[in-house]
């Protein structure tokens, strides 16, 4: 479970993330809509210890994550983070991407790391480009690298940071269908996301952010058909 | 007119062999100075890209240094000034240590454009599958940077290889101070300056054909 509590993030001045408080248990899915500059991604980064904060706490199955005793690389191993940019490692081949951190990190033979690379890349469907390089892929081929490279290390949590918004248009659902089957598996899913279909029909939950807060967070079906800020119907009009 | 004496004699196989092994001490001191150089200027690349404190206060100016005075005035300075300070360097010595010094200063500001040409999402990709700092560098960060920088380090190399004539000012009798030595006693200096180009040129052809292949298998 990820359990945030009056999380405080500041950008020098800006301040952010301004008191979010959020529950995500185990085999949820959640999306997190809002315009830009909202503080979303921000949030990811904060969970995955990529940033520091400045107030509050963020606590994943009971080790709190800006804690000084805290091994992040070893809690980072218990969540996979998709980025805007997928960021394949360009100087090796879509197997090596991906046996890369197990092999490495969790130092498992070359063998053991190579297959679990191998059921990873047919899990995401890219079978059948196993030893082509990153410059070879498409951009949405090379999002499923990606994810494909997070999910090589096992993890109980994915976080996706706007995974389709920087995808040409024909590719976005290519990979929106790779989240789907990993939401359908059952793993725990926390989505940044501007995809309201996808926000829609896939997730549990939504929440609604707006400059810094937590405007509104309910089940999707209430979030879209019913919601009760103000501020989330203004901006589902506009998205719609 | 028989008696005549000859001061000059004419330029043979003897001195090709001369020329030989001066254009070897030439890739010697250069590849020594080379090697060491860019190790160390790899490490001072990423000090000045971690930008602590202190190597930016205090190493990019020294390096700047060695980046603007001529070469030519820092062998000469430190082969003078190094007995003073009680270091007897040769004329070897002293040009290996300011080549080395030479290089270092010019690697280490390409390696540190290489270390930042990587960026930051790169970096926090490998850090968000659980890779520690060392591990990303070690992984993800040298074998992209190397990529982009492998052009200008190739740069530099070269440079420095054709550079190195300098230290024949301080007596190291390497290509350019054979060809001099040649030239005096033959009063041939158009066809020595000729075969000690071609020397040069011999020794950093393999290096440029070496990089383009390098590149050639990067680029795919």
């Amino acid at each position: 479970m990820i359990q945030i509590d009056n999380l405080q993030k500041y950008f020098g001045q800006l301040h952010v993330l301004r008191g979010i408080d959020l529950q995500v248990k185990k085999g949820e899915v959640l999306s997190v809509i809002g315009a830009s500059g909202s503080g979303k991604s921000t949030l990811l980064y904060c969970i995955n210890g990529l940033e520091q904060i400045q107030g509050g706490t963020i606590t994943v199955d009971g080790v709190e994550v800006h804690d000084k005793g805290t091994d992040l690389n070893k809690l980072r191993q218990s969540m996979g983070m998709v980025f805007q940019q997928w960021n394949s490692f360009p100087h090796l081949t879509a197997i090596e991407n991906v046996a890369l951190a197990p092999k490495i990190v969790k130092k498992k033979s070359k063998s053991e790391a190579i297959e679990i690379a191998k059921k990873q890349l047919v899990h995401v469907g890219l079978e059948e480009k196993l030893n082509v390089y990153p410059s070879e892929l498409s951009g949405g081929q090379q999002q499923r690298l990606a994810i494909a490279r997070a999910l090589a290390m096992d993890p109980q949590y994915m976080l996706f940071d706007e995974a389709t918004s920087a995808l040409d248009p024909e590719l976005v659902g290519e990979v929106l269908e790779t989240m789907r089957l990993l939401a359908e598996e059952g793993m725990t899913m926390i989505c940044v996301t501007h995809e309201m279909g996808f926000a829609r029909d896939v997730s549990d939950r939504v929440a609604f952010f707006n400059d810094g807060v937590i405007e509104e967070i309910d089940t999707a079906e209430n979030i879209f058909e019913n919601p009760k800020s103000e501020l989330t119907q203004k901006f589902l009009s506009k998205v719609r | 007119m028989e008696n005549q004496i000859s001061f000059f004699s004419s330029f043979g196989l003897n001195d090709v062999f001369f020329m030989a092994e001066a254009a070897y001490r030439t890739l010697l001191i250069s590849v020594v100075s080379i090697s060491i150089g860019t190790v160390i200027g790899g490490i001072f690349g990423w000090m000045l890209f971690e930008g602590r404190i202190s190597a930016t206060i205090l190493l990019g100016p020294i390096l700047d240094v060695f980046r603007s005075v001529p070469l030519i005035i820092q062998l000469v300075l430190f082969y003078n000034f190094a007995p003073i300070i009680g270091f007897d360097l040769d004329a070897f010595e002293s040009g290996l240590v300011i080549l080395t010094l030479y290089t270092a200063a010019l690697v280490a500001n390409v390696v540190r454009g290489g270390i930042a040409s990587v960026g930051e999402p790169m970096r926090r990709a490998a850090r968000s599958l659980g890779m520690n700092y060392w591990q990303d560098l070690r992984y993800v960060v040298f074998p992209i940077g190397v990529r982009a920088i492998f052009p200008s380090w190739v740069g530099v190399a070269l440079g420095v290889l054709k550079d190195s004539a300098l230290v024949s000012v301080l007596g190291y009798v390497e290509l350019l101070r054979a060809s001099q030595i040649l030239m005096t006693r033959t009063q041939e200096p158009l066809l020595i300056i000729a075969v000690a180009g071609a020397f040069y040129f011999a020794l950093s052809y393999p290096i440029s054909r070496f990089s383009a292949s390098f590149e050639r298998k990067w680029s795919q």
